[in-house]
């Protein structure tokens, strides 16, 4: 339907800019839930890079496939899930067809996970120090001294007072818990730190210094972030890349900042435009209507042009490849034409409606 | 005393002079008793409170976990009896009320909603349930007809529609924001002039909470509704409200119109609230003071400034006088020693 060359959609290079290969290359990654009303693709053909020290933010509504997709890069999927295709490469190595004993040898050490909610990741009877004590048992043989010191060192790390160590996780404020949390998952100084919404349930206080504090860490430290949340707001001045998601399957990948001032997939923009904002004029916005698709039976098509204020015809019928529209990707009919503009639709907010007009 | 002055900046202006504020709230103060039988100590949930809520109003009231802004709820909505302080509602006082007619009444006026739409609805009845149980109770006049056209009524203003199937289901057949519409129409249904909505959205996704917030806007102009809007979120707050109030470990620090106390925040702690807000449409503030504070536990406060251990701007007085507020704008106040009054203002109010 383009006069254009089709382009490469595998091609991911064009939305990254690192020069060294990727820390993370996951291809094609599908997975499937067996559940009562039949199969269900929560992941549907999902690439993605991750490059060393980079931070990736994965976005998206609850149901859309992005915690399932953080769960089988970490091959940390529940039984009724299944990877049923693709493949997830750690530094050259595929984790999909890993043995459990391989897996173990690089768990923790190399790459680790930051579960959502801390009160419930964190067991509640034994001490922060314990577990910490725990996890490193299971990945290395330390003496005595080389643990406790290495805990004092995670603690101290993310600002934490070593004595509380010995603190239950009750005892601690949720800032702390998560921040706990974090710690442990750098005990091993790993290359790549998964996060789970880290932040879910924190006011925006102890969130903002959250945010700030693993930025820090990870320019201290030189580790990736791959980081799910449903808040695009949230990772706005932190991510590098941003990854879209919508009922399965990336719509949009791109640096963040491209995505944030013009986002060329009308999924992206809604959820862009859901937030309220507390500076410039007071707009009446709309969220986006409607809920995500039941994934057991996603729509023809576009699987987003039920929501969709721009359909067209063959929205309905045709399901978008991605796109190449300046720096990003996106999964859009609309930007299989230059210029890769969405049709004009009033926008208040200065900046983005700048660059939206250029 | 510090009932006055926050109650005059907030009274509405002329042409309702005649009638009391829809809700009054005076010095309102609630401690829990914390640890053993034996243990003395107190929790200062929340400390000499006291605002008003006019009719047709969306009042926000912002702070962090933990800073009484659910107590405050629950003590307006009678869960918890108030240790001090006086809750007026229409210009009665709510300790007056010991009938069970003026009780269900009150109840029926100021009905709450509550933050977690996955455990607020009884999972085994029909949606019809909850909605048709109040109607019978607090709506005595109404015949079984009348109470499903009422039904139907409600659940078409919170936008869920067709309504009668809606009716039908059970909730775990709808989506969270859906459930939360349901939360609202069991309040619409008492025909309430104020609902008391405890975070009713931290719990939905972003792109659903604006859908829920243009509804409490909805209701308020069709149904008259006013609403005391609890949040930690103060760019929400922002999007609905008139006024904000914001909590600080049990006390209200500031009041005022929500774009007066957005352009002109008085309170360090206001500052710091919005300092912490994401906006991707403006740049990070690099200097956006990485507080490195935790919020204070309010057990056994001596007095002073609860904030003083975060403040930039602390003076020595903050330590051992406990700032009242003060009037330091139009309808603006602010419970700091430090902070400023506009140059319009008289000075020396409070």
């Amino acid at each position: 339907m383009s006069s254009e060359p089709e382009i490469e959609i595998r091609d991911l290079d064009v939305a990254y800019t690192a020069s060294d290969g990727p820390l993370l290359e996951v291809r094609d990654l599908r997975v499937e839930y067996a559940t009562a009303g039949g199969l269900v693709r929560a992941v549907d053909g999902v690439d993605m890079k991750v490059h060393k020290g980079e931070f990736v933010a994965v976005v998206g509504e609850s149901g859309c496939g992005k915690s399932t997709l953080l769960f089988a890069i970490a091959r940390l999927l529940s039984p009724s899930a299944v990877i049923t295709g693709g493949s997830v490469a750690f530094r050259g190595q595929n984790l999909v067809t890993m043995t459990d004993k391989e897996l173990n040898a690089l768990r923790w050490r190399d790459y680790s996970v930051v579960m959502q909610s801390a009160m419930n990741a964190l067991n509640p009877v034994t001490t922060i120090g314990a577990q910490f004590k725990d996890s490193i048992e299971a990945h290395a043989k330390w003496s005595v001294a080389q643990t406790a010191q290495r805990c004092v060192e995670v603690m101290k790390l993310v600002g934490i007072d070593p004595i509380h160590l010995n603190s239950y996780p009750h005892q601690l404020s949720g800032g702390m818990r998560q921040r706990a949390m974090i710690a442990m998952a750098l005990l091993f100084t790993p290359d790549l730190v998964i996060m789970d919404e880290p932040t879910s349930g924190l006011d925006v206080v102890a969130q903002r210094l959250l945010m700030v504090q693993i930025k820090e860490l990870q320019q201290k430290l030189g580790f990736a972030v791959i980081f799910v949340t449903h808040d695009m707001s949230l990772v706005s001045h932190f991510s590098d890349q941003l990854l879209v998601m919508y009922a399965g399957q990336v719509v949009e990948i791109g640096p963040t900042r491209a995505v944030f001032d013009s986002p060329s997939h009308p999924y992206s923009r809604g959820l862009l435009d859901a937030f309220p904002s507390i500076r410039g004029p007071r707009v009446e916005l709309t969220g986006i209507a409607g809920s995500p698709p039941d994934l057991s039976n996603p729509p023809d098509g576009c699987r987003f042009h039920p929501r969709c204020a721009f359909a067209m015809a063959a929205c309905f019928t045709e399901p978008p490849p991605l796109y190449r529209v300046g720096p990003a990707l996106s999964r859009c009919h609309l930007n299989a034409h230059e210029p890769a503009e969405l049709p004009g639709v009033p926008r208040e907010h200065p900046g983005i409606a700048e660059t939206m007009r250029t | 005393m510090t009932g006055s002055v926050v109650a005059e900046a907030d009274r509405p202006a002329a042409g309702e002079a005649g009638l009391p504020p829809l809700l009054e709230v005076r010095d309102l103060t609630r401690h829990f008793k914390i640890g053993g039988n034996l243990s003395r100590n107190t929790l200062h949930a929340v400390d000499n409170a006291s605002f008003v809520i006019n009719r047709k109003e969306i009042v926000a009231l912002v702070g962090e976990s933990g800073s009484g802004k659910s107590t405050v709820a629950r003590l307006l909505a009678r869960v918890y009896q108030p240790t001090s302080g006086e809750i007026l509602y229409q210009g009665t006082p709510l300790s007056s009320m010991r009938t069970r007619r003026q009780t269900l009444a009150y109840r029926s006026d100021v009905p709450m909603v509550f933050q977690d739409p996955f455990s607020s609805l009884n999972p085994s009845y029909r949606v019809s349930h909850g909605i048709m149980r109040g109607l019978k109770l607090h709506r005595r006049e109404l015949s079984r007809s009348q109470r499903r056209v009422e039904a139907e009524r409600v659940v078409e203003a919170v936008g869920l529609t067709p309504a009668a199937e809606v009716l039908e289901r059970y909730p775990h057949e709808l989506s969270g924001g859906q459930r939360q519409r349901i939360g609202f129409a069991q309040a619409l249904a008492y025909k309430p002039k104020l609902i008391l909505a405890d975070e009713p959205v931290s719990m939905l996704d972003v792109s659903i909470r604006i859908g829920l917030l243009n509804v409490m806007a909805k209701l308020r102009e069709q149904e008259d509704v006013s609403f005391l809007y609890i949040t930690h979120d103060i760019a929400s707050a922002r999007y609905v409200s008139d006024r904000l109030m914001v909590m600080y470990a049990g006390h209200i620090v500031e009041t005022g119109p929500t774009e007066a106390v957005l352009a002109n925040p008085k309170h360090p702690y206001t500052q710091l609230l919005l300092s912490a807000v994401p906006d991707p449409r403006a740049p990070l503030a690099v200097d956006a003071e990485t507080d490195r504070g935790e919020p204070p536990k309010v057990i056994n406060p001596t007095a002073g400034c609860r904030f003083r251990e975060r403040c930039p701007l602390a003076i020595d007085t903050c330590s051992h006088v406990t700032p009242l507020p003060r009037l330091l704008g139009s309808a603006h106040t602010a419970a700091c020693h430090v902070a400023e009054a506009d140059p319009s203002m008289p000075a020396a109010v409070g």
